[in-house]
């Protein structure tokens, strides 16, 4: 167990001198970074108008940070380092590969996005509630989930990145915020508290919560441990927090009620921890496992992309009709987890970086255009065409990207999967995939046929004055900021479908590195013989 | 010992499952409350229970002589308690404040945010 009752061999080697390379300080840097603005930012609560220009370029330099994580990654090999240079795994190791660093720099641009969208977006009493120091707490705790190579510490993580969620998600304490956030609290709760039951067993098993020395164990326990239970657990923690079918009704209720931006934030960044989570234990962790529940995975993952588009294609209201079509992408990620082949898991990782910027702009676009007719449903929807039509074409742009239509990014990851779906035969996975592609074409084709490109109902009350008038409206003035965090994540999904080489190559890496992470485990045990 | 402690969780989890099944957001506290102790002394159980030996290595050694308490688990249990602690503290003043402004803890009748009402989208253009 945990206590070694040989003596060690050679002490010498525990007495590490050389010191920290900058490399290594830079895998600990976005947290410390996210961390220390985001006190800085508590501190300076009273002074809203200060705010935004220091969170902004904070958020900016955790994008670099991140940037230059991912160059050193695919440059050098996965990265490590241990706190306090104890050996692993003693000290809690940060370890990272391609796939947490491409995480990390995704999550960040799309911060950084909702940084600049929440300039216009969240006003005064949003900045004293704290909008901005929240943000980049939970993105400390984002980042250190992507990065980090210690079980435990990725549970602390994820309750970082929780608690900051709830101080978003209540921010104005409206009555349906406080509705659809007590069902959220209480649901995420189980979920990472079943995450720490995992843990613990696991502990209880392993003697050990370092992710790199569990793949080295793994397998001389595998005959007498019920790692299968273990498995099963860690399954249904993260399917929780990634809303995967039977365990996701907390999605729905609640992603539609706080401000927009932070909409937009959680769609883009929290159901995708979980996702990575999923990759990183059922995957890297225990692949003889995965194989064991991957007809299981896959049926979850078609009832959730399915049950996903079908609840989006029954609501009037456009924001829940995106909460539910979150949840079919996050159906579209798992096929590739039950696949658990390279191209399958590829087709996971690129499919969740569209995810991440695509959700993101979608709640941005529809902020806009609500901000334009002054609504969200569509019963009472329309004239953004007439008052606006780029904003019309660019919301057009990302409903093409979420139905996976080309150039945009959604088709590409969904390629992949099928054709990894039909390679190993499993045709109904494909179907699925591609049946919820048309239900979602369905889907947004109705919202912008409805609440875009249809004229402004005319006995619509609610309504501003001056579209009442005669003459043709005049184009709406839409805020510099949010107009510019829009297009920049437009352009991103664009560049991803157009010139989608060097992605795939880096999901492909990643992928790789998951099922054999011997590259992993070497960096965090240099000398230590792979399994 | 463990085999007590084992039966003890699982009781421990029962009770909080059985609060969690109430429709009443208090009862959810009392089981969140329950929860967060149950996985306390699950995590203290994994980790061996070995009563009243200290983990102190005699000065000519480099390791216990001994099977000594494992002060890892502690570490852990008692990040998880401040962890569950101040979650327990959100929780109580979110579900005090729904229940000023929902006037009810009564979750099935918590319908703002999804209404029981909800018109559905249109079916023509």
């Amino acid at each position: 167990m945990a206590i070694t009752s040989e003596p060690l061999k050679d002490l010498s080697v525990a007495m590490v001198t050389e010191p920290v390379t900058m490399a290594q300080w830079l895998l600990i840097a976005p947290v410390v970074w996210c961390l220390l603005v985001g006190a800085v930012l508590l501190m300076l609560r009273k002074h809203t108008w200060l705010q935004p220009l220091i969170a902004i370029p904070a958020l900016a330099v955790l994008c670099l940070l991140d940037g230059l994580l991912l160059a050193h990654v695919m440059v050098s090999g996965p990265l490590t380092m241990t706190m306090g240079s104890w050996l692993p795994p003693f000290g809690i190791s940060f370890t990272t590969d391609s796939l947490g660093a491409l995480f990390a720099l995704t999550s960040a641009l799309v911060a950084l996005a909702a940084g600049v969208f929440g300039r216009t977006d969240v006003d005064d009493t949003g900045r004293r509630y704290g909008f901005y120091p929240f943000v980049l707490l939970m993105m400390a705790g984002v980042s250190g989930a992507f990065l980090t190579g210690d079980i435990f510490n990725l549970y602390v993580w994820f309750e970082v990145l929780l608690i900051a969620s709830f101080g978003l998600l209540v921010l104005g304490s409206e009555r349906a915020q406080l509705d659809g956030g007590a069902k959220y609290a209480f649901l995420n709760l189980i979920a990472t508290t079943l995450f720490l039951v995992a843990t613990g067993y696991l502990y209880g098993l392993f003697g050990t919560l370092n992710m790199a020395d569990i793949i080295v164990k793994a397998p001389e326990l595998r005959s007498s441990a019920p790692l299968m239970t273990l498995v099963t657990l860690y399954l249904l923690a993260f399917g929780m927090k990634a809303a995967a079918f039977p365990v996701n009704f907390w999605l729905p209720a609640s992603y539609h009620t706080p401000r927009l931006v932070v909409s937009a934030l959680f769609a883009g960044l929290l159901t995708k921890v979980g996702i990575y989570a999923l990759l990183r234990t059922l995957v890297m962790l225990f692949p003889f496992e995965r194989t064991g529940l991957a007809d299981i995975i896959a049926i979850v993952a078609a009832a959730t992309m399915l049950s996903g588009v079908i609840g989006a294609l029954a609501q009037n209201d456009i924001r829940r009709s995106l909460g539910f079509l979150i949840i079919s992408g996050i159906g579209v990620m798992l096929a590739g987890l039950a696949l658990g082949s390279a191209a399958g898991l590829s087709g996971t990782v690129f499919y969740a970086v569209h995810s991440m910027v695509v959700m993101a702009a979608l709640y941005f676009a529809v902020g806009l255009a609500a901000r334009i007719n002054g609504g969200f449903t569509l019963s009472a929807g329309g004239g953004i065409y007439q008052a606006h039509a780029g904003l019309a074409f660019v919301t057009l742009a990302l409903f093409f990207s979420v139905a996976g239509l080309p150039p945009f990014s959604g088709l590409w990851p969904k390629v992949i999967l099928v054709k990894a779906s039909l390679d190993v035969g499993a045709w109904w996975l494909a179907a699925a995939i591609l049946v919820t592609g048309i239900l979602t074409t369905v889907t947004v084709g109705r919202i912008w046929a409805l609440a875009y490109w249809r004229p402004a109902p005319v006995d619509d009350l609610t309504r501003s004055a001056s579209e009442h008038d005669a003459e043709p409206p005049q184009p709406v003035r839409l805020p510099r900021g949010a107009i510019a965090a829009l297009a920049g994540l437009l352009l991103l999904t664009t560049a991803f479908g157009v010139w989608p080489e060097p992605l795939i190559r880096l999901s492909q890496d990643a992928a790789i590195g998951l099922l054999d992470p011997s590259a992993y485990v070497l960096s965090v045990f240099p000398g230590e013989v792979p399994r | 010992m463990e085999a007590l402690f084992a039966l003890l969780v699982g009781a421990l989890f029962t009770v909080s499952i059985y609060l969690f099944l109430s429709k009443h957001i208090i009862r959810i506290l009392m089981g969140a409350a329950i929860l967060g102790n149950a996985v306390n002394l699950l995590i203290f159980t994994a980790g061996r229970v070995t009563r009243e030996v200290p983990p102190i290595i005699p000065p000519e050694f480099d390791v216990p002589q001994s099977v000594v308490a494992n002060p890892l688990p502690q570490a852990l249990i008692l990040t998880a308690i401040v962890i569950s602690f101040s979650f327990f503290a959100f929780l109580l003043v979110l579900g005090y404040r729904a229940y000023q402004d929902l006037e009810t803890d009564d979750s099935d009748e918590m319908r703002v945010a999804e209404p029981v009402d909800d018109v559905p989208p249109p079916l023509g253009y």
